[in-house]
């Protein structure tokens, strides 16, 4: 399974949950398979999804879901203890973990070799991490959900892209969407 | 009221409750009045960017934030600045130390501080300088500045005002 495949599986379980998306074709995937107001687009800064969701999820009670990549986390790794030691109970981050930088045209990041983020967030100490294959991802998402506990989600599967369109709504609208939507 | 109290109160009474630093020895004491205060949640991230990236989720949950960060970090936060928080608009009140300006005994920090106002100018940031210790006055306005403009804004804090890191 691909990316745009896990998102089509899940998309039931986000559409009613506040999604922080990363940048490049993941949000361009999320926002061509089910776009809600409930969906945060990144359309640049690479890297900080994780840290926006934990902004998120410290300040109001609704649940917040982040979908990262392993290359985005590989560049911002200082985000690890920060989520280990801070995150709320409403915090749930989704590691798709392709072993690739997706939206460049696939180069090798090193968790396709050597490199284990479940390892990782957990020396960082994040308490629950869930390491699982693409195909089930969605039952390890709505467990954690139901866990109503911080939650770190590598979520292996294989490298590769849908062609999606690029977003081209104003950074200001999806923001403002959201921000309502946050208050709903 | 100590300097480091009174920008603390400020910042309360102005509504952020959401504060995240990386330390500097100049900042060392306004650090610890934030962690200390009962209405401000403080999470130190480790990286400005990071940061940065929590302020915004901070603030599109309904909670005003601010960075308390190193001038020197300016150039790793300038993508964050024109992508995530200039593109989304959002308000980002930016306390900053002002290394390498006068009073300050580190010669490597002059380095940073040559590009800090020219950085911040070619940002299009509003950027406040802090010289004397009088100058806090100003930090309320500035605060409803950066809320009122959906900006983010610099204050820069340099060893004068702190009360001379270079005396040491």
């Amino acid at each position: 399974m691909i990316r745009s495949e896990i998102l089509k599986d899940i998309a039931p379980i986000l559409r009613d949950q506040l999604v922080i998306c990363n940048i490049g074709i993941p949000s361009q995937e999320l926002h061509a398979i089910d776009d809600q107001s409930t969906n945060f687009y990144m359309l640049g800064t690479m890297g900080l999804a994780s840290s926006i969701g934990l902004g998120l999820a410290m300040v109001q009670p609704k649940p917040v879901i982040v979908i990262d990549g392993d290359g985005s986390v590989l560049t911002n790794l200082g985000t690890l203890p920060t989520i280990g030691n801070n995150a709320p109970s409403n915090y749930i981050l989704l590691i798709i973990d392709n072993g690739s930088y997706g939206s460049t045209g696939d180069q090798p990041t090193y968790t396709g070799r050597k490199t284990s983020l479940t390892g990782m967030a957990k020396a960082a100490g994040c308490d629950r991490v869930v390491e699982c294959q693409a195909e089930d991802t969605g039952a390890v998402l709505q467990e954690a959900l139901d866990a109503q506990e911080a939650t770190v989600i590598v979520c292996k599967c294989e490298s590769g892209n849908a062609k999606m369109p690029v977003i081209t709504m104003d950074p200001v609208v999806i923001r403002d969407r959201f921000m309502k939507a946050v208050q709903a | 009221m100590s300097i480091d109290k009174r920008i603390t109160e400020d910042l309360v009474s102005k509504g952020i409750g959401f504060v995240t630093t990386v330390p500097c020895k100049q900042l060392a004491g306004v650090i610890d009045e934030i962690d200390r205060h009962p209405e401000i949640k403080h999470v130190p991230s480790n990286k400005e960017d990071e940061g940065m990236g929590l302020c915004a989720g901070a603030w599109m949950g309904g909670m005003r934030p601010a960075i308390i960060m190193q001038n020197t970090a300016l150039g790793v936060t300038l993508n964050t600045l024109a992508t995530l928080t200039q593109f989304y608009r959002m308000p980002l009140p930016m306390l900053i130390s002002y290394r390498g300006e006068l009073r300050e005994p580190v010669a490597c920090q002059v380095e940073m501080a040559l590009h800090t106002k020219a950085l911040l100018a070619q940002m299009l940031i509003p950027t406040y300088h802090f010289h004397k210790q009088a100058d806090v006055e100003e930090l309320p306005m500035i605060l409803d500045h950066a809320f009122m403009s959906n900006k983010p804004v610099a204050i820069l804090t340099d060893a004068n005002f702190w009360g001379g890191y270079g005396d040491q």
